[in-house]
């Protein structure tokens, strides 16, 4: 359904080009699930604006990425808008700051509804309370003509969700959908998440910096670092055997519930600057298993086992 | 021996007026704290969690009268902090330190690293020649992990991780019995995060810190706390050594909050037992009769909504058990 070819971002900044995105490649059938797990600057949220269409007005991208046949990017204004209403929606990741702070929950829900599906007010408004009960908000038909405000992070983020589920998208993408929520919450909203895409059928890309979250929620994984795919996975394998040295750094630097305390292994010094994008591998200044030309190349992404990817200079047997 | 800090029955009242009260109205009460009781040893640490609005930070800044509160908090066996006055509050304000949440939001952006590591010593030390500052802070740089060519930058030229290092050393610089860590690593990555835990455990065991750290983060809790104490609307919950309180919670809501963590593994996370917790937090201006957590708790009997359970072995629930299948 969305076909992803060597998709790149760069930004225009004072300091010169900078190469948020780098060459990525993906496909998703209907109804799977993909997270994008990676640190913040790892270009994954870039990626889903990309897809969007969503850039900041300096960013640019390159390559491809075809949904059901029709090419996304650098498409003009009005097929983009075709497809936000009718096949692809996002949820961002502060609901507060992503919804109109002046406007009524019931006032912003509609307007796409009316906006695209030309529906009266009245039909909007009963679709929007019937969209409210599915993501579980209580007192739907009540609450419906409150401001953004009233409700608690929770149910606003349940707004965010209904509201992107109106038009019955075949493609959600849930930017940190969870990050600024509390984990009984977020435990409440991933099963939200998983109901719907049940019921609905649809197709998720999750992004996020929590591999716990991703475990939980997706079939395939893709690890992101310094704007680069580092490993790309269905996710059992992948957290049973992750094969980047990246990977393995950022699980065993994950503090687990499930396992004794102690001294956890942490990954030394920090995520690299993007305005000095290194040459060879984002990674190499951070790697154990680095050698000199990891300064100057990196290997391209390659499947070595079937459905697992990997961009690493050394080999899988060398890590071991 | 004797405990460090020992906070009985502390409690904060927030007095909040609505807009358009007049000015004789009753302002209406916002229990953030709720009859909290605790000691710590020297050496200790002591994990609290809980969710936003559970209360957990205003305890630790009650303890150091950043907000007013009743109660008694005996510091080292003879004093009672609540009772001093500002000024008397600053003899003991070196032996406290806190390190904050947000690394850059706590640093000021106009003074140097080497400034304001120094801040606290010309504070608490103002006998201090420059020389003997210059030393220790450059000793204290090199104990939290900064190089000593970055005395003279500015904190928005640090990482995330780079400034909270900073606000560690800030802290550690007066040499304090007790720290207190307000989510000190929830606003840093992953690979960062492991960095600045492993950092704080070993300056704690070096130094024979007591800590006091927040979080709202079990998991993290787990690898540096000693004790658990689980908050919940103002009140605790469950407060028990560490591996008991993760072996066997008995706290329901512990357990549902356990639950809820999300395991980096896909066999064990769909293995394990969730328990839902269904709506939100009730709101603080009128929290449930009784038990605060019984309109969300999956045990409850009529009991629950007539009387406060009392924190008994360390877990304040009428109906205290293990479940019957394991969580996490």
């Amino acid at each position: 359904m969305l076909k992803v070819r060597d998709l790149g971002v760069s930004f225009a900044t004072n300091d010169g080009t900078v190469n948020a995105v780098n060459g990525v490649s993906f496909d998703l059938a209907r109804g799977e699930t993909l997270g994008i797990v990676g640190e913040s600057g790892s270009g994954k949220s870039q990626l889903a604006f990309a897809i969007l269409g969503l850039l900041a007005r300096n960013g640019t991208a390159r390559g491809s990425a075809q949904f059901d046949g029709t090419e996304l990017i650098g498409a003009p204004l009005a097929v983009l808008n075709k497809m936000r209403s009718n096949h692809i929606a996002m949820v961002f990741q502060d609901p507060m700051t992503s919804l109109n702070p002046y406007m009524r929950v019931s006032d912003q829900m509609a307007e796409g509804l009316i906006h695209h599906k030309g529906m009266t007010k009245q039909q909007a408004l009963a679709e929007c309370v019937r969209m409210l009960d599915a993501v579980k908000i209580p007192d739907a038909k009540g609450r419906i003509r409150l401001y953004p405000h009233e409700f608690s992070g929770g149910m606003r983020q349940r707004v965010m969700i209904a509201m992107s589920l109106l038009c019955k998208p075949d493609l959600l993408i849930a930017d940190e959908p969870t990050t600024a929520l509390d984990v009984t919450v977020q435990a409440q909203i991933l099963q939200l998440l998983r109901d719907l895409q049940r019921d609905f059928g649809m197709a998720t890309i999750l992004i996020t910096h929590d591999l716990g979250v991703i475990a939980g929620f997706c079939r395939e994984v893709i690890v992101m670092y310094g704007g680069k795919v580092m490993e790309q996975a269905p996710v059992e394998p992948f957290f049973a055997s992750p094969s980047h040295p990246y990977s393995r750094g950022l699980l065993h630097a994950l503090p687990r519930v499930d396992q004794e305390g102690g001294e956890l292994s942490s990954i030394p010094g920090s995520p690299p600057n993007m305005t000095r994008a290194p040459k060879g591998c984002p990674f190499e200044p951070r790697c154990g298993y680095a050698q000199d030309d990891c300064k100057q190349r990196l290997a391209p992404l390659t499947e070595y086992r079937t459905g697992r990817k990997r961009a690493c200079n050394r080999s899988v047997e060398e890590l071991a | 021996m004797t405990a460090l800090i020992e906070a009985q029955d502390v409690a904060v009242t927030f007095l909040l007026r609505r807009e358009g009260d007049m000015p004789w109205t009753r302002p209406r009460e916002l229990r953030a704290v709720n009859g909290v009781d605790f000691t710590l040893a020297a050496g200790e640490t002591l994990g609290i969690v809980g969710e936003s609005g559970s209360g957990k930070s205003t305890l630790a800044r009650a303890l150091i009268q950043m907000v007013p509160a009743t109660g008694r908090v005996i510091w080292q066996g003879k004093t009672d902090l609540l009772s001093l006055t500002a000024n008397d509050m600053l003899a003991y304000r070196a032996d406290i330190q806190v390190v904050f949440q947000d690394p850059l939001a706590s640093l000021n952006p106009r003074m140097t690293v080497g400034q304001i590591i120094a801040e606290p010593l010309r504070t608490h030390h103002p006998g201090l020649g420059r020389a003997e500052v210059k030393a220790r802070v450059q000793l204290m740089m090199d104990r939290v992990g900064l190089l000593p060519n970055q005395i003279n930058r500015y904190p928005h030229e640090f990482s995330g991780g780079q400034c909270q290092r900073i606000g560690i050393a800030r802290a550690l610089i007066v040499e304090p019995k007790l720290l207190i860590c307000d989510e000190p690593v929830s606003a840093l990555d992953v690979s960062i995060q492991a960095q600045v835990i492993n950092l704080l455990a070993r300056l704690q065991r070096e130094l024979g810190l007591a800590m006091i750290f927040i979080a709202h983060d079990l998991s993290v809790v787990k690898h540096i706390a000693d004790r658990v104490m689980v908050m919940y609307l103002g009140r605790v919950m469950e407060d028990q050594p560490k591996r008991r309180l993760f072996a066997a919670p008995q706290h329901p809501y512990t357990q549902a909050l356990l639950s809820a963590v999300p395991i980096p593994d896909p066999v064990a996370e769909r293995a394990k037992v969730m328990i839902p917790l269904e709506g939100d937090l009730p709101s603080p201006m009128a929290p449930p009769s009784g038990c605060v957590f019984r309109t969300r708790c999956f045990k409850v009997q009529p009991k629950c909504a007539v009387d406060v359970p009392q924190l008994i072995g360390g877990v304040a629930c009428h109906f205290p058990g293990p479940l019957l299948q394991k969580v996490g």
